[in-house]
């Protein structure tokens, strides 16, 4: 579904990924995983658009997108969740979801999608005008989710959902992309918590100073070396 | 002492002052906020908008509600005008280019509107009665330009929370980055904006021209009186711009029948110096 | 160094002895187009020592107008010589600007918020000046009371204008050290790290609001002086022609022409704009009023988004890289 081949990209004079290559296929969850300052957040900024690729192909289903503008490349069906949640803070929660659904395929769905996105999460249809700035770090997380479910993607981009989570928190996010997942929406999860998101994932890969070093199916990679290459690069 | 009936009249007044420059104020807090561009030609681009509903009134002949109505095109494509000529170029500039590119703008204005119509002030005839309420006596035009000032801002203010591009609009100001994730055009937001701000002049200038007398130097007038309220109510808060406005059109308004007129806005100007010294950030500002 | 010493050095040598050439019959107006040029770009330089800084004033018409009006009516109604009023004015804008840059500098007022405080307070002069008409005679200006009297040192009234220029280039000059001085001294740099990050710099140990105040202080005291000089040589003063924003814009925009960030800048940028005003004068007469204004403010457009560096300063910085152009290397930071 999505495919990325030789992607090289950077800020200015830095580049941060070399010759970048990966798969995600429909359905699939996959996750990329390394230390800080890998290039995992240039990836899925490159992917969505907001930044763009100074060399290789990004492909999703078909077309290309590398250098497309983010608000387009949302259209062709991938949502980005981005890294620090990103919300809107002095709008409400109801009003960061109904941006969610700006897209004009996605206000005409826009009853359906709010129903299913409350249905996930709960919490938030309890207090649909609170200000967005002023939820937990948890709730905030699922309105990010929320968010980015309104747009009604095929793709979803997850950055770093558990930063800044209590460990009680992590446990119930990635329960709940585990249950986005079951819904039908393929998933690429960029995480620095290895453990935990392999235990969600069907592969990985590990991105070290902007390189892909290593990849695999999540259960062969659930071992000491892989984890420990992931946090301290070795 | 001074017949308490007067000072109620001035109260009365400056309500219905408040509200043409609560227009002002938020058509000018509406681009900063969003765009953080303070456009001094602001009121400049008003009294343009004065202009046209003039010229197509006295000229032309058309009847004044649809020369109102053409005043708020009109200031709408200013607006864009303004943005696709003037700002977006500079939009990455230092903030002391952004001012003086709007800054020449008013100069531009100002000298243009000279050259071309001379600095012959203008009004229309409009003859409405005055209403005599409980002993005071209130303009009817004033009245008509207050309530319209009120409906407009009202419909600023749906626009702004019931439709998706007005939410998209305060999003933008809020992370240009995430709302372009959501499939907005933050440029084309920015476009929005603009064209509705100017739009705002252009119903600040129908409702203001029915009022005073049009000259190339109105702007001077009212354009640094909107700044201050601006400024008072905390760049970019609408809601204390709202409020400022009405302070400052009391002040001015009580001060003038107290005192004199030129000294009711001195007094206003000097209360905004001694607010600016003890609350720099406004009044209503968030962080002092 | 020393080759542009002697450089400027013969060129100060010549403006000294230009009033000494025939002119011929144009000479009056020659005068006053060239004591007007040394007066507007003293000011222009006193502007931009706080322009150069990110302290962008829309309304110096204010220190301006202030200056001016405390020295003329100091004389008037209280018949104290210009040598001393011209001082006391001074000191009178600088208070005023310390009272006004006070809350702007210890809470961090900077960029479109200081721009528009500047504005308002530049209008609250002018509208004072008018409102006072009693003291100021409004918006019709007020006159220097003389006595009929053509040349009188007492009150600095010379039949020759030249003499007048000496005061005028003096000025000028002057105005070029002072800027000289704070471009080489720690208040410089100071200015910059200021400019760049006020947090950073203040976390450093620089005393943020002192500089800033210290700053306007200079700049507003220099424009009172030159706002001093002007009524004294025109022997009059009105609220537009020396407050108000369309002075302040004025001010600005000639060194913004000209280059801000350049010692000449505001001098070229001056002479420009009153060389057009003029031209523009001759050519059109009065038929067409506003024209100057109109092609002021278009040109400040146009230079804002093409040439922000203003004409003597895109020259100077496209010199600078020539001569120290690097050979190779990495690539700048985008």
């Amino acid at each position: 579904m999505l495919e990325l081949h030789q992607v090289t990209a950077g800020y200015g004079a830095f580049t941060a990924l070399w010759d970048v290559s990966l798969r995600v296929a429909q359905g699939e969850a996959v996750a990329v995983v390394g230390p800080n300052g890998a290039g995992k957040t240039t990836l899925l900024r490159a992917i969505s658009g907001l930044i763009a690729p100074r060399a290789g192909r990004i492909a999703f289903e078909g077309a290309e997108l590398a250098g497309r503008p983010a608000y387009e490349i949302v259209a062709h069906g991938i949502a980005h969740v981005p890294e620090g949640r990103r919300l809107f803070p002095q709008l409400t929660v109801a009003e960061n979801l109904k941006m969610g659904a700006f897209l004009p395929s996605a206000r005409a769905h826009f009853r359906e999608s709010l129903e299913r996105v409350y249905a996930l999460f709960p919490v938030l249809a309890e207090r649909p005008t609170q200000r967005a700035g002023s939820l937990s770090g948890g709730e905030q997380q699922m309105l990010a989710v929320g968010r980015a479910l309104m747009s009604r993607p095929k793709l979803i981009l997850f950055d770093e959902p558990s930063m800044g989570l209590a460990p009680v928190m992590v446990l119930r996010l990635f329960d709940l992309i585990r249950r986005v997942r079951e819904e039908g929406y393929t998933i690429l999860v960029v995480e620095q918590n290895v453990r935990q998101v392999l235990k969600l994932v069907d592969r990985a890969y590990l991105l070290e100073v902007g390189r892909i070093k290593i990849e695999g199916r999540a259960a062969d990679l659930a071992e000491q070396d892989f984890i420990r290459q992931a946090y301290v690069g070795l | 002492m001074l017949d308490p009936i007067f000072i109620l009249e001035a109260v009365v007044n400056g309500i219905l002052l408040g509200g043409i420059l609560a227009l002002l104020a938020l058509g000018l807090n509406l681009i900063f906020g969003v765009i953080d561009i303070v456009w001094i030609a602001y009121v400049d681009l008003v009294t343009l908008c004065m202009y046209g509903v003039y010229f197509l009134v006295s000229l032309y002949g058309w009847p004044l509600w649809l020369a109102g109505l053409a005043g708020i095109g009109i200031g709408a494509l200013l607006g864009v005008l303004v943005h696709l000529l003037i700002i977006t170029p500079i939009l990455a500039s230092p903030p002391i280019n952004q001012l003086l590119a709007t800054g020449g703008l008013l100069f531009f204005i100002q000298s243009a509107a000279t050259l071309l119509w001379s600095t012959d002030h203008r009004s229309l005839r409009v003859s409405l009665p005055t209403l005599e309420v409980g002993g005071i006596f209130i303009s009817f035009t004033r009245l008509l330009a207050f309530g319209l000032a009120i409906l407009a801002m009202v419909a600023l203010y749906l626009f702004l929370t019931r439709t998706y591009t007005g939410t998209a609009i305060r999003a933008v100001s809020q992370d240009r980055e995430a709302i372009a994730l959501m499939g907005a055009r933050p440029q084309r937001l920015y476009l929005v904006t603009s064209a509705v701000g100017g739009a705002m002049a252009g119903v600040a200038g129908a409702l203001l021209i029915i009022q005073y007398a049009v000259h190339p130097y109105f702007g001077g007038a009212f354009g640094p009186l909107t700044f201050m309220i601006c400024v008072l109510g905390g760049l970019g808060n609408m809601v204390g711009a709202f409020a400022a406005a009405f302070i400052m059109a009391q002040v001015i308004s009580v001060g003038g029948v107290l005192v004199s007129t030129e000294m009711g806005y001195v007094i206003a100007f000097v209360i905004f110096i001694v607010l600016m010294f003890v609350r720099p950030g406004g009044i209503f500002a968030r962080r002092a | 160094m020393s080759g542009a010493r002697l450089l400027g050095l013969a060129g100060l040598v010549a403006l000294a002895l230009v009033p000494l050439l025939p002119l011929g019959p144009a000479q009056e107006y020659i005068w006053h187009v060239i004591i007007q040029i040394f007066l507007w770009s003293f000011v222009g330089n006193a502007w931009s020592l706080m322009g150069r800084f990110g302290l962008v004033s829309l309304g110096h018409g204010a220190f301006l107008g202030m200056g001016a009006y405390a020295t003329v009516l100091l004389w008037n109604f209280y018949g104290m010589t210009p040598w001393a009023g011209a001082g006391l004015a001074i000191l009178i804008t600088v208070a005023f600007a310390l009272v006004v840059a006070y809350p702007c500098s210890r809470f961090q007022v900077v960029g479109h918020y200081f721009g528009l405080v500047t504005l308002a307070v530049g209008e609250v002069i002018r509208l004072l000046i008018v409102a006072e008409r009693d003291w100021t005679g409004g918006s019709l200006g007020v006159t220097l009371t003389t006595g009929g009297t053509a040349s009188d040192w007492w009150t600095l009234q010379f039949a020759d204008k030249r003499v007048f220029y000496y005061v005028g280039l003096a000025a000028w000059l002057f105005g070029l050290w002072v800027w000289w001085r704070v471009d080489r001294s720690m208040a410089r740099s100071a200015m910059e790290a200021i400019g760049e990050d006020e947090t950073a710099a203040a976390s450093v140990g620089i005393r943020v609001a002192r500089f800033k105040m210290a700053i306007t202080a200079l700049s507003a005291g220099l424009t009172a002086l030159g706002g001093a000089l002007l009524a004294l040589y025109l022997a009059y003063a009105n609220p537009d022609s020396l407050a108000g924003i369309g002075v302040s814009l004025r001010i600005v925009f000639a060194v913004v022409l000209g280059g801000m960030y350049a010692l000449l800048g505001p001098f070229v940028g001056t002479a420009l704009t009153i060389a057009l005003s003029e031209y523009l004068r001759i050519y059109f007469g009065i038929k067409l009023i506003g024209i100057a204004e109109t092609i002021y403010g278009l040109l400040l457009i146009v230079f804002i988004i093409f040439l922000p560096a203003g004409i003597y300063g895109s020259i100077a910085q496209a010199v600078r890289r020539r001569l120290t152009r690097p050979s190779g290397g990495l690539p700048a930071r985008a």
